[in-house]
């Protein structure tokens, strides 16, 4: 399919890219979920502003005890940095799943999470892993916690004309973290994708994509784990999604099994 | 004759375009002045057109023409191609397919088209024909076959209120078939969905219709499997245009899959429209119209039962079956649920008795036709689904229950062929070889071994056998005619010598990724003795080529390769007359090899290419002889041929999620006679993944409104390369004894054999485990197996 017409205006700044975006335009990264929605007439904004291309975006640093991911870092960029596979092995391993290498070439971490499709990788692990998710926007930069990011399906916590600038993740010496995944076999996108970090002390955190309409932190499987009991009951409370693929029981069940596979992977 | 080539795997010589992106698809072709179709189509299932308002539409700068149902009302519907009478005689039911569904008719299924806008350019099309306003009243409408049966069901032609296209029984009869049942000490019985998929040829459709008014004739360039075909539909039946006015041409196609054999209504109207307009007229399909508009393929549910004696000899075959046809009959629909699937329930067994009773439906969804196998993948699925069966359920080994069961080894030459009980009689076969082989492969007891240790764990193996037997070669046009085919399924070529003993091969088959500008001119080197560099092949244009019926069936070197022998034959022939008067013999005395003829037992000769000047140059000449040496010929097969294989899978499923990987697919098949070995591997590869696909990943969902759930990439999932182990392939050669080159047909091998051996795998790891289902619904998604178990 052919997009409807749009104007496409190329940001070189993040400054450039927030004065650019004020007047309703659309941010554009990698383009892997946005332009086949456009394809498909199902998205039709008439300005994009194309963000994937400003050099401080793309930049992934240690800073102090954080891993600093630009927005715009793609997943093969992540998936092969030396610095990632060094302090958060899981972000490798798990960027090295999504898609297809074209995908992993051209999609980008900051894409993904604003995007925020319920069953992308991204999600459950940036919040397993404790993230903070820069952004800025004409009033400024913020810091959204990854906790408060997800709002809902397809929705998230950025304010109309913010930009995701960087994922800043926390990592400590002795920590072991993975990320598993039971992938739709068409989109290969996460019927379940569990992410468990654990660190040298013993806590867990564990989040969820591709369960519930939004991903989330697993706190009452986290509660448990971390109060003595092997095993816990993964979503619990959580309303579980259902599609022609998985159903509802079949799905929870899948994020039990994975919990377990994950939680035994960070043993 | 030389064997310089034949047997050997040299590599396709169109692979070198097609990988540097030279390849020349339809959609490539820009004519001067070309103009763009895109096409306004019904959101609904089912609805009537209540009005069409085009006023904003027109005003738009760029557009052209917008064409409703009252400007196509003059063109005839598209016709089916093959005719089944209802068995009390009742000639079938044949709704034509508009070009447009008109005011106050209604669309048929989702994609049925209702306007076309044409204009400048592609973009402007489709976002004007966003501004085409239909008003629709939404109909009740039907997806599923047995909803369309049940009293009171949405009619899809009013005319036919019990919404049948026709039934039909094939066989020995009924009471016959219980009796034999009746004395089974065990009886097999399983209700089947062999479901509908979607053909998926990488290139969607496209055709440009082109209009000389200087000659009143008209070109189409077309992605079809058969250029003379859509020639022979649309002039005769469609548009009315006599055929020698109509030049079709079928370029680079990739893939068809059967979807590609039918006339399509697009076709008609981009051709009719040049003409209106007096400017070429491009369509081309995006994927989400081809999931849509493409026929589909396969769509049986299926009560079927096999009787077996105490000792555990197949005594009967039992089967009713519903067959989805769609809304409309496509080209070669009727034939496929009847006499390419009735005919093939024997398979390799002596069943001394089998009936198979048919109700063909319509519903809201569009039309089933031909798909990679067509007919013997359904009738191999419900055979080799139930012995394995039989063999769990009996507690007998399902390769000891084959073996037991098996025809006897024929070779059709100091055997006859087989006849079977559902009217074909097979060539040759020798089917205990081939499971010998696999079992070789398989390594068996070693796999038995294995799988008692697995069933201790959460990943169960398993391991499902298939063995299949097919008809293609398609196929004698008596025979076929005699079932309700409207046209003969000959095929012609024409092999022309030029002055200097180069040659140039017309056939009427047609290449969309069967590798035949390899295969065909291996076969004509050889036979003339001369080097393939020498030789080169033409087809898809039915201005150069005298005629053709296509590429379907497996059928282009059995049918088609055999009619370039035939011309060939005839070159030899007039060569040596020629030959014969420069070296002063008599023909007699020559013998032709190396590309010469000798005069036996001497050192004279006269090369190919001498005697193809002195044919042009005819200065000293046989008295009475005509100069040139360029032969046409047509062949039109005297059987079906008939390969057939072993195909095993091995599976492990993991119990804890249901998720079957396939860890071994072996495949030994028996293709007669092999050209090109490497081809013929690819051809049995494609088919394997398009098996394993339809076993474990395809399958289009409808929802009760007849919408399709799963029209994208995204959803519907086709196999991919991760998905599929190295495949161990191996073969057995049994020839054809009908046909000049002994070869029978590998393309649909792979794609009919695979799929029971998938799903057959996946039940015996399942029983291994302690479960005991006796079915898994295709495609088996972890889900379903999941399910099995619980």
């Amino acid at each position: 399919m052919i997009t409807y017409p749009f104007q496409y205006k190329r940001a070189g700044s993040i400054s450039e890219a927030v004065s650019m975006l004020a007047d309703g335009a659309k941010a554009l990264s990698g383009g892997h979920s946005l332009i086949p929605a456009m394809k498909l007439r199902l998205s039709a904004p008439d300005m994009l502003v194309d963000i994937g291309r400003i050099p401080e975006l793309k930049t992934i640093t240690v800073d102090g005890d954080e891993l600093v991911i630009g927005a715009s870092a793609t997943h093969s960029q992540i998936s092969e940095s030396a610095l990632v596979q060094q302090h958060l092995p899981m972000f490798a391993e798990g960027a090295g799943h999504i898609g297809d290498p074209a995908v992993r070439h051209r999609g980008t971490i900051g894409g993904s999470l604003a995007h925020a499709d319920p069953s992308a990788d991204w999600p459950a692990m940036v919040l397993a892993a404790n993230s903070t998710i820069v952004v800025e926007g004409a009033s400024g930069s913020r810091s959204i916690h990854s906790a408060e990011f997800f709002t809902g399906l397809f929705s998230t916590a950025l304010a109309d004309g913010e930009i995701i600038t960087q994922v800043r993740v926390p990592v400590s010496a002795g920590a072991k973290s993975t990320y598993q995944k039971f992938a739709q076999p068409a989109s290969r996108y996460a019927i379940v994708g569990c992410a468990v970090v654990k660190s040298a002390e013993g806590k867990v955190t564990v989040a969820f994509s591709g369960v519930s309409e939004a991903p989330f932190r697993d706190m009452a499987a986290e509660n448990s784990l971390n109060n003595g009991q092997d095993v816990a009951q993964a979503a619990a409370g959580q309303s579980i999604m259902s599609d022609h693929y998985a159903s509802e029981a079949y799905r929870l069940h899948l994020a039990n099994v994975y919990l377990k596979r994950a939680l035994a992977a960070v043993a | 004759m030389s064997n310089r080539y034949i047997g050997e795997s040299v590599k396709r010589r169109e692979d070198k375009r097609f990988i540097t992106g030279k390849g020349r698809y339809t959609d490539d072709i820009v004519l001067p002045g070309m103009l763009h179709a895109h096409f306004v189509r019904s959101p609904y299932a089912h609805a009537r057109v209540l009005s069409i308002d085009l006023t904003e539409a027109k005003a738009v700068p760029g557009v052209i023409a917008i064409y409703t149902g009252a400007d196509v009302a003059a063109i005839n519907g598209v016709p089916c191609g093959w005719q089944v009478n209802f068995r009390s005689g009742e000639t079938m039911r044949e709704p034509k397919h508009p070009m447009l569904i008109a005011l106050g008719e209604t669309a048929k299924h989702v994609g049925d088209a209702v306007a076309v806008v044409i204009a400048e350019t592609k973009e402007i099309a489709i976002d004007v024909s966003e501004m085409v306003n239909v008003e629709w009243e939404e109909l009740d409408a039907i997806a599923s076959p047995a909803d369309a049966l049940k009293p009171g069901a949405p009619k899809v032609h009013a005319q036919f209120p019990d919404n049948k296209a026709f039934d039909w029984t094939f066989g020995n009869p009924i009471e016959e078939v219980d009796a034999a049942m009746a004395t089974a000490a065990h009886i097999t019985q399983l209700d089947f969905v062999n479901q509908r998929v979607v053909p998926n040829a990488m290139e969607p459709r496209a055709y440009i219709g082109s209009y000389d008014e200087t000659a009143d004739k008209y070109t189409l360039y077309t992605s079809t499997q058969n250029p003379h075909l859509i020639r022979l539909l649309m002039c005769a039946f469609v548009l009315g245009i006599p055929e020698h006015k109509v030049r079709v041409v079928g370029p680079d196609v990739g893939g068809g899959f059967g979807s590609k054999i039918y006339h399509y209504t697009e076709e008609a109207l981009v051709t009719w429209a040049s003409k209106q307009i007096g400017q070429p007229v491009k369509w081309t399909s995006d994927r989400s119209e081809a999931f849509l508009t493409d026929a589909h393929g396969r769509d049986h549910s299926s009560k079927a039962e096999m009787g077996f004696d105490a000792d555990g000899n197949i005594v009967g075959l039992r089967i009713k079956t519903v067959a989805n046809m769609g809304a409309y009959l496509s080209t070669f629909a009727p034939a496929v649920p009847t006499y390419l699937h009735g005919t093939l329930l024997q398979g390799v067994y002596t069943t001394p008795k089998i009936n198979i009773d048919m109700t063909c439906v319509f519903t809201h969804t569009v039309a089933v036709d031909a798909y990679r196998g067509a007919g013997r993948p359904e009738a191999t699925y419900l055979l080799e689904r139930l012995i394995d069966l039989a063999a769990l359920e009996m507690g007998k080994d399902p390769t000891a229950l084959r073996f037991q069961n098996f025809i006897p080894p024929f070779d059709g030459v100091e055997q006859p062929g087989y006849q079977t009980q559902v009217a074909l009689q097979y060539d040759s076969g020798n089917y205990h070889g081939i499971l010998t082989r696999g079992l070789e492969m398989l390594g068996y007891a070693d796999f038995r071994a294995a799988q008692a240790e697995a069933a201790k764990t959460n990943k169960l193996l398993g391991v499902g056998f298939s063995t299949y037997v097919e008809a293609c070669g398609i196929a004698p046009s008596a025979v076929v005619g005699a079932l309700g085919a409207r046209a003969g399924l000959f095929e012609s070529a024409q092999v022309r010598v030029q002055p200097t003993g180069k040659v140039s091969v017309f056939t009427g088959s047609h290449s969309h990724g069967q590798g035949h500008e390899t295969k065909f001119v291996q076969v004509v080197a050889d036979k003339l003795g001369i080097p393939m560099e020498d030789v080169d092949l033409i087809h898809g244009d039915s201005d150069t080529i005298a005629f053709g019926m296509g590429t379907y069936g497996s059928r282009s070197l059995a049918v088609g390769g055999s009619a370039i022998v035939k011309s060939i034959d005839k070159i030899l022939e007039k060569g040596a007359k020629i030959a014969a008067h420069k070296l002063e013999c008599a023909a007699g005395d020559l013998e032709y090899a190396e590309g010469k003829w000798t005069v036996k037992g001497t050192d004279k000769s006269i090369s190919f290419g001498d005697v193809s000047l002195t044919a042009y140059v005819p200065h000293v000449y046989p008295a009475g002889l005509e100069p040139g040496l360029d032969f046409s010929s047509f062949y039109d097969p005297a059987n079906f041929t008939y390969p057939f294989g072993c195909h095993i899978a091995v599976v492990e499923v993991d119990k804890e999620t249901g998720k079957t990987t396939l860890t071994r697919m072996i495949a030994v098949d028996d293709v007669g006679n092999v050209i090109n070995p490497m081809i013929v591997d690819g051809q049995i590869h494609g088919g394997l993944a398009q098996g394993i696909g339809q076993a474990m990943f395809e399958g289009t969902i409808y929802d009760e409104n007849g919408q399709l759930t799963n029209g994208s990439y995204m959803d519907y999932c086709m196999p991919r390369a991760d998905d599929l182990p190295m495949f161990e392939t191996d073969r057995q050669v049994t020839p054809c004894p009908h046909n000049p080159l002994g070869v029978k047909g590998a393309g649909e091998a792979g794609a009919i054999g695979s799929t029971p051996s998938v799903v057959n795998a996946v039940i015996d790891a399942l029983w291994s485990g302690g479960y005991k289902p006796k079915d898994i619904v295709m495609p088996m998604t972890p889900e379903r197996v999941w399910l099995a178990m619980q």
